[in-house]
């Protein structure tokens, strides 16, 4: 019963602290002046389409760093947590008509993920949806055939080398331009507005990007789902 | 117009997320939960944020209520009610 | 707009209450995901500007004038990455309701005692 009504205080006191912020809001109506900054960096000096992508990779370049690093430490964790035992219980085999549609449906999901990762700077998209996709996919695989092993190695090598490549390419672009530029994508010919090969090396690395999240989140759910 | 949605689509949202902690069966509150998510991804789209509305509605929709099915299957079979 | 702020505070106040007073681990986790959610509706809506478009410039927006006619980029950055990070965390904590059920055979949070004092 107290414990009821200690709750109850709690969430008063939470919402009397809200509402002064609802009161005194007022919305903008231009943009301010980091957005305008990034808006028009993004048209005249990036050749980018996709103002987000370009905020992403390029002017917080070190946040999406960071990102994949938690990703990566939380993938490690789940990996630790959850070791397989050995069971020796066989499921029964899944139809036909489910194996077969399921191989022809991964190759379709596969090819929209990488589309989507490819093409990040000029339409909405980019690594973190086309990683997603990827994912997906294999989670087809493993709904039909709950049997299915994955080989370990292969994915281990293309999360450990996307992560590599991905602070390489930082790292020239300290080398080849100048002190304060760490990924900057001007290392790669910026060629025109709105072609897929444009924009310098962005294209290349969101690419990375979408591949190291893409077999972060399959670890996952390969070890929280599969027997 | 974009307002009368927003809305509509809120209240179906708080009856979700009351559904998705009251309910005394856990696979029909993981499914609410999955509802809020869904519908969070219009509500993005209504605010001209397309990348975001595709990244929620695949992650919030899809793999969140697929982890929460894993862990209910490891937990055992028979577990299903509270 | 004011109706999405109000929508993700009200989130927010369901997903803390339901954390505080349910015994279920399982209602626990989808209590904190209901947070998340909220707390992503309320930065998203702050970037919005009323009768301005997507932020992406192509054939419909014009180039010169970009800066008057989109809306603002930067919550939607900060959001796409919060977004993966919440999957992430809610992935590890339903891993640790697995080994806690793993140990004790109990969902219920009353069973565990230890760290009371």
């Amino acid at each position: 019963m107290i414990k009821r009504i200690f709750v109850l205080l709690a969430i008063l006191g939470l919402i009397l602290m809200f509402l002064p912020f609802l009161r005194d809001f007022d919305f903008h109506e231009e943009l301010g002046e980091l957005s305008s900054k990034y808006v028009e960096g993004s048209v005249n000096d990036l050749n980018t389409q996709n103002v987000v992508t370009a905020v992403i990779v390029t002017y917080r370049g070190l946040d999406t760093l960071g990102e994949v690093t938690v990703l990566f430490l939380a993938t490690a964790g789940v990996g630790f947590l959850l070791r397989k035992k050995k069971t020796s219980k066989k499921s029964r085999k899944s139809s036909e008509l489910l194996q077969t549609g399921s191989q022809f449906l991964f190759v379709l999901i596969i090819l929209t993920g990488v589309y989507i990762f490819t093409h990040g700077h000029l339409t909405p998209g980019g690594g973190f949806q086309g990683g997603v996709l990827i994912t997906t996919a294999f989670l087809l695989l493993i709904l039909a055939d709950i049997n299915l092993k994955f080989n370990h190695t292969i994915l281990l090598f293309v999360e450990s080398l996307s992560g590599v490549f991905y602070v390489v390419i930082g790292l020239l672009g300290v080398l080849l331009i100048g002190m304060n530029s760490f990924l900057d994508p001007a290392i790669l010919p910026m060629g025109n507005f709105g072609k897929v090969l444009s924009a310098g090396a962005i294209p290349l690395i969101y690419s990375l990007v979408g591949l190291k999240v893409g077999s972060e989140l399959t670890t996952i759910i390969d070890k929280m789902g599969g027997e | 117009m974009i307002s009368i949605i927003i809305i509509v689509l809120g209240i179906i949202m708080i009856i979700a997320a009351f559904l998705a902690i009251r309910l005394k069966n856990l696979l029909a509150a993981i499914i609410s939960a999955g509802v809020i998510s869904l519908l969070a991804s219009v509500i993005y789209l209504m605010l001209a944020a397309p990348d975001v509305a595709m990244t929620e509605a695949a992650i919030g929709s899809g793999l969140t209520t697929i982890i929460f099915i894993f862990t209910l299957k490891k937990i055992r079979k028979g577990d299903l009610d509270d | 707009m004011i109706f999405a702020l109000i929508l993700g505070f009200l989130l927010l106040i369901i997903g803390i209450y339901g954390m505080l007073t349910q015994k279920n681990l399982i209602k626990i986790v989808i209590g904190f995901s209901i947070v998340d959610t909220g707390v992503h509706i309320i930065i998203v809506s702050i970037g919005y500007i009323r009768g301005k478009t997507a932020p992406i410039i192509d054939a419909s927006v014009d180039i010169k004038n970009a800066v008057n006619a989109v809306v603002d980029p930067i919550p939607s950055a900060l959001v796409l990455t919060a977004i993966v990070i919440g999957l992430a965390v809610t992935a590890l904590m339903l891993s640790f309701v697995i080994k806690l059920y793993q140990k004790n055979k109990s969902l219920s949070i009353d069973d565990y005692q230890e760290l009371k004092w």
